[in-house]
């Protein structure tokens, strides 16, 4: 078998790989979750009245995480003083129409749609957006770059927080 | 011998209540679910008092627009094509239509998809189709304009409109606040700006309660304890300075509370985590303020951290970044939020993306401690079900102290005084049965 390359990944790979993170955020095992990131890597959910585009730099998000505050992220949310998910929320991400959107020498570009679930104290929150991922190839294995979120709603309605990743 | 005194029925007490010499505070907790309180709210606060529109950094050009949805009406902001701010009621005077379906943008007249009547951006009746079909003097008395809001007044770049034309001055209004708004308006020479992007969620639990929250130097430690941790953990993101500071009621129900914070502030608080090239940065911006305001002022604007509050729905807090935040209830359990980023327009690239990045580690619903706000309040809106057998909250702390701190409650008290003032609520409805032992 041939080692996996930007070249030569299928789409069926790439979707393998965002069902895995699914099921690792749905089963919160965030120490690994933060595995599956490159070391510069990016976390973004921008706010639903801008750009799907727009950078955090100059444009107000909901979350910007660079790595370390990606790390930070994760490092909270397994705290019990971290009270919004406290006890822990159940979830389900459901990922569909995954596809390779663009391919480059450096990255791949994979658009895909995400529905994720949140229940808490009797309350099944619903956040619906869709996914673009750059991802990397290093040592044979798939690596996300930047994971953003684009949410396909009127604000957070009636969610009131992102307090799990989404 | 004489019989015990005979407690006050709950429904003949204020719903604020308080007794200065024993040092106690309470708030009836039935004004955060029943119905008839939302009504009374809307009827005396909402419909009567000053209400946050938007920003001046909205409407730049002429023909800028923005519509917003401010206690339930839908309200057109704009800035006409002579460059004047106006309010109109965002509903056709023909059959009622929403006029203007977008959030924001430019626009020199908006045109009614229902019948096709069209308004400039100052509000006056431009066309409509099948004119001949009404008197030449049709709308010479105005009656086919929007209807313009009845008050609209600016203070230093935040403009405010009011649904009661008999109001007080909006300088009046803002009493003791307008120093405060000074503080944060003073930190540009050019303008304040709205960062693109708006936070809006909404939270399961009472609008009074997101009031309280925003103005609370008592609930950080334990509430905030994972970011506290963050600041800890981020190498350098601290700077050697203790939480110390005083709160104040500002008058006519604003209140502020003004403290130090070892974060990291745009303007101008350094920490080691933003290198040589912030500290270059920083104390450029700090030197520019001592000119402009001398130092005394100068190290208050960029040191301390003030979160304010304007009766009865507008926070401007001014701490790690700047956040503009309006909220308005939707159900006496549910309130839609309203949150913005503030700048000084003029500030490098480097300040603006520093700043964003400092608002989202704390602030909005993806922040490392907004998101525990919302699971509180929340959490004391589940409290509220067991009212009738436990009908108090407790906003008492600091009332025996001459000088308050920061976490003290009292310019939460100044909130609630005036509420009071304004809905004259009682504890409990009228036709609730009493349960505090009244039968004796």
């Amino acid at each position: 078998m041939s080692q996996l390359t930007l070249a030569n990944v299928t789409r069926e790979q790439v979707e393998d790989f965002m069902f895995l993170e699914a099921e690792i955020l749905d089963e919160w095992r965030l120490k690994e979750w933060l595995t599956l990131f490159t070391q510069d890597a990016t976390y973004n959910v921008p706010a639903t009245d801008v750009p799907a585009n727009a950078s955090p730099d100059g444009t107000l998000f909901y979350v910007a995480d660079d790595r370390f505050r990606l790390e930070q992220r994760v490092e909270r949310l397994l705290k019990r003083t971290a009270h919004a998910e406290f006890p822990r929320s159940k979830t389900r991400h459901l990922v569909s129409n995954v596809r390779i959107r663009g391919r480059s020498d450096s990255e791949l570009d994979v658009g895909a749609a995400v529905l994720t679930y949140r229940t808490k104290m009797g309350l099944t929150e619903t956040y619906i957006g869709s996914y673009r991922y750059r991802l990397v190839v290093e040592e044979g294995r798939l690596l996300i770059r930047e994971k953003r979120c684009i949410l396909d709603m009127d604000g957070l309605k009636p969610n009131g927080r992102i307090s799990i990743i989404l | 011998m004489n019989a015990p005194a005979k407690p006050i029925p709950l429904s003949e007490l204020p719903v604020v209540w308080s007794d200065k010499e024993k040092h106690r505070f309470k708030v009836a907790r039935r004004s955060f679910v029943d119905p008839e309180i939302l009504k009374t709210e809307y009827d005396t606060i909402f419909n009567k008092c000053w209400l946050y529109v938007g920003h001046e950094s909205e409407l730049v050009k002429n023909g800028d627009f923005v519509t917003r949805i401010i206690a339930k009406r839908s309200v057109l902001f704009t800035k006409d094509t002579t460059g004047k701010i106006n309010a109109f009621f965002n509903a056709c005077p023909h059959r009622g239509a929403q006029v203007c379906r977008e959030r924001k943008g430019n626009a020199k007249s908006f045109q009614c998809f229902y019948h096709g009547w069209v308004f400039g951006s100052d509000g006056k009746l431009k066309s409509q189709p099948g004119s001949e079909c009404y008197p030449d003097d049709f709308n010479a008395d105005g009656q086919a304009n929007l209807v313009s809001v009845p008050r609209i007044d600016s203070y230093r770049g935040f403009w405010f409109i009011c649904f009661d034309p008999e109001v007080q001055s909006l300088p009046d209004y803002l009493a003791g606040a307008k120093e405060w708004i000074d503080i944060v308006a003073d930190q540009s020479e050019t303008m304040m700006t709205l960062v693109g992007g708006t936070q809006e969620y909404q939270i399961r639990a009472n609008w009074k309660l997101l009031t309280e929250n925003s103005i609370d130097g008592y609930h950080a430690i334990n509430t905030h304890a994972t970011y506290v941790d963050y600041l800890k953990n981020s190498q350098g993101s601290m700077s050697p300075v203790p939480f110390e500071g005083t709160g104040y009621d500002l008058g006519n129900g604003h209140a502020v509370i003004e403290y130090r914070a070892p974060w990291g502030r745009p303007v101008a608080q350094w920490i080691p985590l933003w290198g040589e090239e912030g500290k270059v940065e920083l104390e450029k911006v700090h030197a520019r303020l001592v000119e402009r305001f001398g130092k005394e002022r100068a190290d208050r604007i960029a040191f301390s951290n003030r979160n304010m509050f304007i009766f009865p729905n507008l926070v401007i807090n001014d701490i790690m970044a700047i956040t503009v935040r309006t909220y308005y209830p939707t159900a006496p359990d549910a309130m839609q939020v309203f949150g913005w980023a503030l700048a000084p327009n003029e500030e490098s690239t480097w300040a603006r993306k520093y700043r964003l990045s400092n608002f989202l580690e704390f602030l909005g619903p993806g922040g490392f401690a907004t998101p525990d706000d919302v699971e509180a309040l929340e959490q004391c809106q589940r409290g509220f079900e067991s009212m009738l057998e436990a009908p108090w909250s407790d906003i008492s702390k600091g009332m025996k102290k001459e000088k308050v701190n920061y976490d003290d409650e009292l310019q939460m008290r100044a909130f609630w005084t005036r509420w009071q003032e304004c809905t004259k609520a009682r504890a409990a409805a009228p036709s609730v049965v009493p349960n505090q032992g009244d039968q004796a």
